[in-house]
């Protein structure tokens, strides 16, 4: 689908664009109003269309807000830009110059810089070493010359509102600094755009306030920045325009002014639910899982819910609001700082995974690979893994009913592979949920929780996911989804709790009235549901 | 079509010993004498012994470098309750276990409980520990008059077959059921291929590494006493002998990977072997012990790279084949 021209004002002519990039050389006045452009920039990946004729333009001194939901493309745009991935598709100009980039360092020549969220910071090197890694400052003798570095990162730190010692290690100081450094790294390319990705994420308030100090200092300085984040008050607070994006293609870009609260969060759902969900309903039973007060430093903050027999209760919220590491908590893969859990009506203490198993819950993590399977072990190891005493008669495994259970999984969930005994690892990602679903559905579990179980696998094998989840409910077992695909919950769930920030925001029943994706997105982004 | 590819896994290793085996026939008529082969499985006994705790801990991805200092350690301790006038058998060999799988659950304590970074770092400043322990206990001199039911383990033979190698290979038929017919032989597999993923399937992946390493402690006591058995005494100068090279060499020649997840008790078997073989050719043929060590050194790296090779041309069939499968597919 091609969207409405990007660009309507300016003269695109193709023929006279080649005549300007030809005669044009470094340092000549540049002709284009946009510092950075991506235009018409498609990127797939093995069965997933990541980018879909993408666009996005910078203007110089300017501050571009990205927005979009989990998945929308961010990462993968801002790995095109720095040159991380290359586009199947698509065009990329620098001061209205013509450039591809076939890798990282070319892309950083270019003037193109990144603050990613996970900062590349060497903790035990000090400051200055951190700001000229690979660009050291060499004395007569080839030497590195620390005083002329030092001086200069001082200078820079300095110049990004930050006084200290460049000679300390990178982490005595806090995230604000560290990301400071980062951000002279790209002071020191001269870069002309500077990404940040979710740059606010791990900061606090103080810190917060002195990044966007720095910003509009570097705005003043005609640095074009492109500032992602999840909080719609910082973009209201400190951008000039903000481009919407959603499932890899460009939707929208406005004036701030131009954009609203709602018209944002509009913009960014947009979708509209199809049948891509068979939900059959169950019937509501007893409270099978009661939370609560759960505490976890840091990471859960008073979080009550409960769950019950023969319903799907959903987990919304964004990435980081707390909702992986709840599931992680009741299931006792990560110790708990206080509160309580009921199975049945009855409190279980659970401190370990096998106990929490003992107490009849399943947990399908969010990460297949790494939490889910044992890759090199056949299909038919990975299906026993969490009921092997289950699987024993006496002192030995019953090879003969683990070969059962693994037939009748690979039939019931329509694993594709050759035999029973295939190495997890060569299946495809959908077959292998399959397997990890296989393997609980093997346990006497009456909780199942799902951590996006849909991530990353197709369609069909979506639709067999959901298909599972109906028979679970419908044999009165209890199923608790997270899922950061909204359509996804309001497809699939009975209920949904909303999260942000380690806490739960909004309970939400399948016949309330905000159950669409806009007001839960706005429970998710920190809004009231009323 | 499995059967077939298990087959095929001990077909390098069987074959590298049978011709190793007719190099050595051609090479010199005292190879292949009834004698010599009981001679060769003698030997073989206490390699195969520090292989097994070797193996378990390899299949966990991690390795125990004190296995061969751990054997002598308990073999000095032994010697010294003798010199100190203990003549009864059985508590030597009691407390002869009892050490070694004591330093076993110590390694394993560290690496699980303590969250060491990896077993390398603590089992290598063990077996300089257990070098010095052993020095001290026995005041730094060998010690011989072990009584009889001490030494009948590695000295006694059935009609000229070596007892060592008997219970050696009940103990590999043993632990080659556990490891591929119970939950917990399963579990050493899975916790070396997905240590996250065992634990939360509800293994306690920590009790299973800290068993691997106090079975390694057990059976480096056992060939402790087979040593004693052979030797007739005890040197705590051994510990620094390189055992634990033996060892690695004999699992990772048996099919081992240093990344875990691999390995069977009969490819060790057959690795065990062949190290013997080969350090009883050259003592046949005389060559220098310097010259020893190099070849050794040379069949360990050779192992590994056949490993390595191995590996890639299985991943490269991997990619072709999922490459077909989706044009099919496409």
């Amino acid at each position: 689908m091609r969207k409405a021209r990007f660009l309507p004002d300016l003269c695109r002519d193709e023929s006279s664009l080649l005549l300007f990039t030809h005669s044009m050389k470094k340092g000549e006045m540049s002709m284009s109003e946009y510092v950075v452009e991506l235009r018409d920039c498609t990127k797939t990946f093995p069965g997933v269309i990541a980018l879909d004729d993408m666009q996005l333009a910078v203007k110089p001194g300017e501050i571009l807000g990205l927005i979009g939901e989990n998945g929308a493309g961010k990462s993968t745009l801002i790995k095109v830009l720095t040159g991380v991935h290359q586009p199947d598709k698509g065009e990329i100009y620098v001061d209205g110059q013509r450039l591809a980039f076939k890798n990282p360092n070319e892309s950083a020549a270019a003037g193109i810089a990144c603050v990613y969220q996970e900062l590349n910071i060497e903790k035990l090197l000090s400051i200055t070493d951190n700001i000229f890694i690979n660009k050291w400052i060499k004395g007569p003798a080839g030497l590195l010359d620390y005083n002329t570095m030092h001086k200069k990162a001082k200078e820079v730190m300095a110049s990004l509102g930050q006084d200290v010692d460049v000679r300390k290690p990178a982490g005595s100081f806090g995230m604000g600094v560290q990301q400071m450094i980062e951000i002279a790294k790209a002071v020191l390319i001269d870069a002309k755009m500077i990404i940040m990705d979710e740059p606010t994420s791990s900061l606090g308030e103080k810190e917060v306030e002195q990044l966007m100090k720095t910003c509009r200092e570097l705005k003043s300085r005609g640095i074009g920045i492109v500032f992602v984040s999840h909080k719609l008050e910082e973009l209201f607070e400190l951008c000039d325009r903000v481009e919407v994006i959603r499932d890899g293609q460009y939707i929208e870009t406005r004036d701030i002014k131009d954009w609203t609260n709602d018209s944002l969060i509009a913009a960014m759902v947009g979708r509209t639910l199809d049948n891509l969900y068979p939900k059959e309903f169950g019937i509501k039973g007893d409270v099978a899982l009661k939370v609560e007060h759960l505490e976890e430093g840091g990471v859960l903050d008073d979080v009550s819910f409960e769950a019950y027999d023969g319903q799907v209760l959903g987990f919304a919220g964004l990435v980081g609001a707390g909702r992986t590491e709840t599931m992680r908590a009741i299931f006792g893969a990560d110790p708990l700082d206080g509160g309580k859990i009921y199975i049945h009506g009855k409190e279980v203490k659970i401190t370990s995974p096998s106990a929490a198993i003992k107490a009849g819950i399943a947990f399908l993590t969010e990460d297949r690979k790494g939490q889910g399977l044992v890759l090199p072990e056949s299909i038919k190891t990975n299906v026993s893994l969490a009921h092997m005493k289950g699987f024993s008669s006496g002192m030995f495994l019953d090879f003969a009913r683990i070969e059962a259970a693994a037939k009748d999984n690979i039939e019931s969930l329509r694993i594709k592979t050759p035999s029973a005994e295939e190495r997890a690892g060569q299946l495809s990602g959908g077959n292998q949920q399959k397997v990890v679903i296989g393997k609980w559905i093997n346990t006497d579990a009456d909780i199942f929780i799902f951590d996006e179980p849909t991530r990353g696998i197709d369609v069909g094998a979506k639709i067999e996911v959901y298909n599972v989840m109906n028979r679970l409910v419908k044999e009165g077992k209890c199923v608790i989804m997270v899922s950061s695909e909204l359509p996804e919950i309001l497809g699939m769930a009975d209920r949904c709790c909303v999260m942000r920030g380690g806490r739960i925001t909004a309970t939400v029943d399948r016949d309330s009235k905000f159950w669409n994706q806009e007001d839960l997105m706005k429970a998710a982004w920190g809004g009231t549901l009323e | 079509m499995k059967k077939n590819s298990a087959l095929s896994n001990y077909l390098g290793v069987i074959g590298a010993l049978l011709i190793l085996c007719v190099l050595l026939t051609i090479a010199t008529d005292k190879f292949l004498t009834l004698n010599n082969m009981m001679s060769i499985l003698k030997q073989t006994s206490f390699n195969a012994l520090l292989s097994i705790g070797m193996l378990f801990c390899l299949i966990t991805a991690g390795i125990d470098l004190s296995v061969g200092a751990n054997a002598t350690f308990c073999a000095c301790l032994m010697g010294m309750l003798v010199k100190n006038g203990m003549t009864n058998s059985f508590v030597l060999i009691l407390v002869g276990i009892v050490a070694g799988a004591l330093v076993g659950l110590i390694n394993g304590s560290l690496l699980t409980r303590l969250h060491l970074p990896h077993p390398f770092v603590s089992t290598l400043g063990m077996k300089n520990f257990l070098w010095g322990a052993a020095l001290l206990v026995t005041g730094s001199q060998m010690i011989g008059g072990f009584p009889g039911g001490v030494t009948w383990l590695g000295s006694y033979t059935i009609g000229g077959f070596p007892v060592s190698f008997i219970v050696v290979v009940i103990l590999y038929i043993i632990l080659h059921v556990v490891l591929t017919r119970t939950a917990f032989g399963r579990s050493v597999y899975c916790a070396g291929g997905n240590m996250e993923a065992t634990r939360l399937s509800g293994i306690n992946s920590a009790n299973v590494l800290t068993m691997c390493y106090v079975l390694s402690g057990f059976t480096a006591a056992l060939a402790g006493i087979v040593s004693i058995g052979r030797s007739g005494i005890c040197n705590g100068t051994n510990a620094i002998q390189p055992y634990d090279t033996d060892a690695i060499a004999a699992c990772v020649l048996g099919g081992a990977s240093f990344m875990g997840g691999k390995g069977t008790m009969l490819g060790s078997m057959m690795g065990a072997l062949i190290i013997a073989t080969l350090r009883n050719g050259f003592t046949l043929l005389s060559i220098d012990s310097a010259v020893q060590n190099m070849v050794l050194g040379a069949v360990i790296i050779l192992a590994v790279l056949l490993d390595v090779f191995r590996e890639q041309m299985e991943a490269k069939a991997r990619r072709l084949q999922a490459a077909a499968a989706a044009k099919k597919e496409g």
